[in-house]
């Protein structure tokens, strides 16, 4: 039997290890795939809540997370093509022309 | 006892599974012969049988070569990847209804998920990863676009494809694949039902096994081998296992969602004897599977390919379209006629 | 020991080390391959604690179609290997691994000391029940009615967004 803690320590060890990418690396994909692993790490503590507390909402929110994180990839991945077809670069520094 | 059925299980259904792909390769081999009016292979064995063996052992003995260029541990993985995924798929499709061997029911599935029909759609889409990564890896033009082509093909397919099922499950009201043949006894086969939705799974089907007129990912005249250029001796025959067992995993769904499975209209209603009606059920669900290949086959031999852009504008103009439409009908159907 | 702990250890090692391996990596590939490791081990995670619907979702959606247009995106570019994060060991790198070390060390306090009483429940009985489909089903469309029309409403923003995005040439 697996207390509840556990699952929530590996969740945020997990939404940790991706803020650290995001706030560390510079590549515009990698920065993306660390702010899914957030996404992930938050439903995987909504999925424990809702075993534990025997309730389905939780994993209906998971649902809508998921719907919500494939609406952004889509968005996320056409802005970064067309990124790179103007600046060839997605190193996240670079782009910087909304910066004043 | 509860570990070994299972085992047991595992074990028949990779040894029928092999068995099939090697001989299904050379029925390939017959059929495409007949069909252009030559003999095919006659000379390994008595109507040259052990063609197939001869041919997996040679693909044995060959030199493995990989590319100097090549990223070498994925260039390993993504065969690898192909097969597994093609092979693990098996366990959620049964092959006929409960019998009993020893006084213990057995149900002749590896194992019985009650999200049977995602699981497989889950795992198609993982399969997308082995061409993919094989082209990414080669580090060969020809590779790397057979392997885009194939990522963008299946991805369109699979909508399509997760469409027409919808129309199935709302008809069987469940995700299990017990309940999904159960609902289809006597004439309610989905084939007649929803022939729309039957149309389109088959099509999909043909893009997601990458199988002519849809295999662009390895079209010879423009992309030499496609992804697997760059693959010899057993990679090479792991890919070639991979698509002989998607087509039959293809085969099988067909059958499964809209042909009844082992469901024959007149042998249901039938009074039988209570012991052969388990062996005539498989026999009935094999039949169709094999029917389903040699379609397969004959399709492949009769139709053009298409060109790259017809392939996409048919799955995203006409099929996707098309099934959405077929999920209305559905709907009219359950909403009208209460079936 | 029993089975439970084994699997859970295993799958939280296999999710933490292709995590941080993710961050570490050169090659955009290999960090898309790593993430596809750590969803499948989400997965896992997510059949011991009885949500066998949303585990091949997670499967389905993240490692099928996310994360195969991360790959595509990626071969697309063909992105050169980016500079590693051993090599320019910067203030800022410094500063955000700091950061996020206290970032966890906040969560792992919080749920190990403040909230210990709290979060020191058993597993509910029902939870086999709560992740059925028939259950997630039911809540979905009558709970939750509303919010579905709106993820289906916003799925079809982002199809037309991504569209015009990735097709017009920004002069």
């Amino acid at each position: 039997m697996i207390p509840l803690s556990f699952y929530l320590i590996l969740s945020a060890a997990f939404f940790s290890i991706g803020v650290i990418g995001v706030l560390t690396r510079r590549n515009a994909i990698i920065v993306f795939m660390c702010i899914e692993m957030m996404l992930n790490a938050v439903n995987l503590s909504f999925i424990a809540f809702a075993s534990f507390f025997g309730d389905s909402s939780g994993q209906v929110f998971v649902f809508f997370v998921m719907a919500v994180a494939a609406a952004e990839v889509a968005i996320g991945l056409a802005i970064i093509i067309a990124l790179f077809r103007n600046k060839l670069t997605i190193n996240i520094d670079e782009i910087n022309i909304l910066k004043w | 006892m509860v570990v070994l059925i299972p085992l047991a299980k595992i074990a028949i259904a990779i040894s029928i599974l092999l068995f099939i792909v090697t001989y299904l390769v050379y029925f390939e081999r017959k059929i495409s012969a007949w069909i252009q009016d030559r003999i095919g292979p006659n000379r390994v064995g008595p109507y040259g049988l052990l063609q197939s063996p001869a041919d997996v052992l040679k693909l044995f003995f060959k030199e493995d070569i990989v590319p100097s260029a090549a990223t070498k541990f994925v260039h390993s993985l993504a065969p690898v990847i192909s097969l597994t995924v093609a092979m693990s798929t098996y366990a959620v499709i049964p092959f006929g209804p409960d019998i009993e061997i020893f006084g213990q029911k057995v149900r002749l599935i590896v194992a019985d998920v009650d999200v049977g029909i995602l699981f497989i759609l889950a795992f198609a889409s993982i399969g997308v990863y082995g061409l993919t990564l094989s082209g990414w890896a080669s580090n060969n033009k020809y590779s790397l676009l057979g392997g885009l082509r194939s990522s963008a093909q299946m991805i369109s397919y699979e909508l399509s494809m997760g469409i027409s099922v919808v129309g199935v499950l709302i008809l069987a009201g469940s995700l299990r694949i017990y309940d999904i043949i159960n609902s289809q006894q006597g004439w309610m086969w989905n084939a007649f039902i929803q022939p729309i939705g039957f149309i389109t799974f088959v099509v999909a089907a043909f893009a997601e096994t990458n199988r002519l007129p849809f295999d662009l990912p390895e079209a010879e005249p423009e992309l030499v081998g496609g992804y697997h250029t760059e693959y010899s001796s057993l990679k090479f025959a792991m890919f070639f296992l991979a698509e002989y067992a998607n087509m039959i995993i293809a085969s099988c769904l067909i059958t499964t969602l809209y042909l009844g499975g082992w469901h024959l209209p007149f042998i249901d209603s039938a009074t039988l004897s209570y012991g052969l009606m388990p062996l005539i059920s498989v026999m009935i669900f094999v039949a169709k599977v094999l029917f389903l290949l040699f379609f397969f086959i004959w399709v492949r031999w009769s139709i053009p390919r298409f060109r790259y852009d017809q392939l996409m504008n048919l799955g995203w103009k006409v099929m996707l379209p098309l099934s959405l439409l077929n999920l209305m009908w559905v709907a009219l159907l359950v909403y009208f006629f209460k079936i | 020991m029993n089975i439970e702990i084994v699997a859970f250890a295993i799958l939280a090692t296999i999710g933490i080390a292709s995590a941080i391996l993710l961050v570490l990596q050169k090659n955009p590939v290999y960090s898309a391959l790593l993430l596809i490791l750590h969803f499948m081990a989400l997965a896992g995670l997510y059949l011991l604690l009885n949500a066998q619907f949303i585990a091949v979702l997670q499967i389905l959606v993240y490692a099928g179609a996310i994360m195969v247009l991360f790959v595509f995106v990626i071969m697309l570019l063909n992105l050169q290997n980016e500079q590693a994060l051993v090599d320019n060991f910067n203030i800022r790198k410094i500063v955000s691994f700091i950061l996020g070390v206290v970032l966890f060390l906040q969560f792992a306090v919080f749920f190990l000391v403040k909230a210990k009483n709290d979060i020191d429940i058993k597993k509910s009985p029902d939870s086999i029940d709560a992740g059925s489909i028939q259950n997630i089903g039911e809540a979905l469309f009558t709970t939750y009615l509303i919010p579905f029309e709106i993820a289906s409403f916003l799925l079809l923003v982002a199809i037309i967004g991504s569209i015009f995005l990735a097709k017009r040439k920004i002069e």
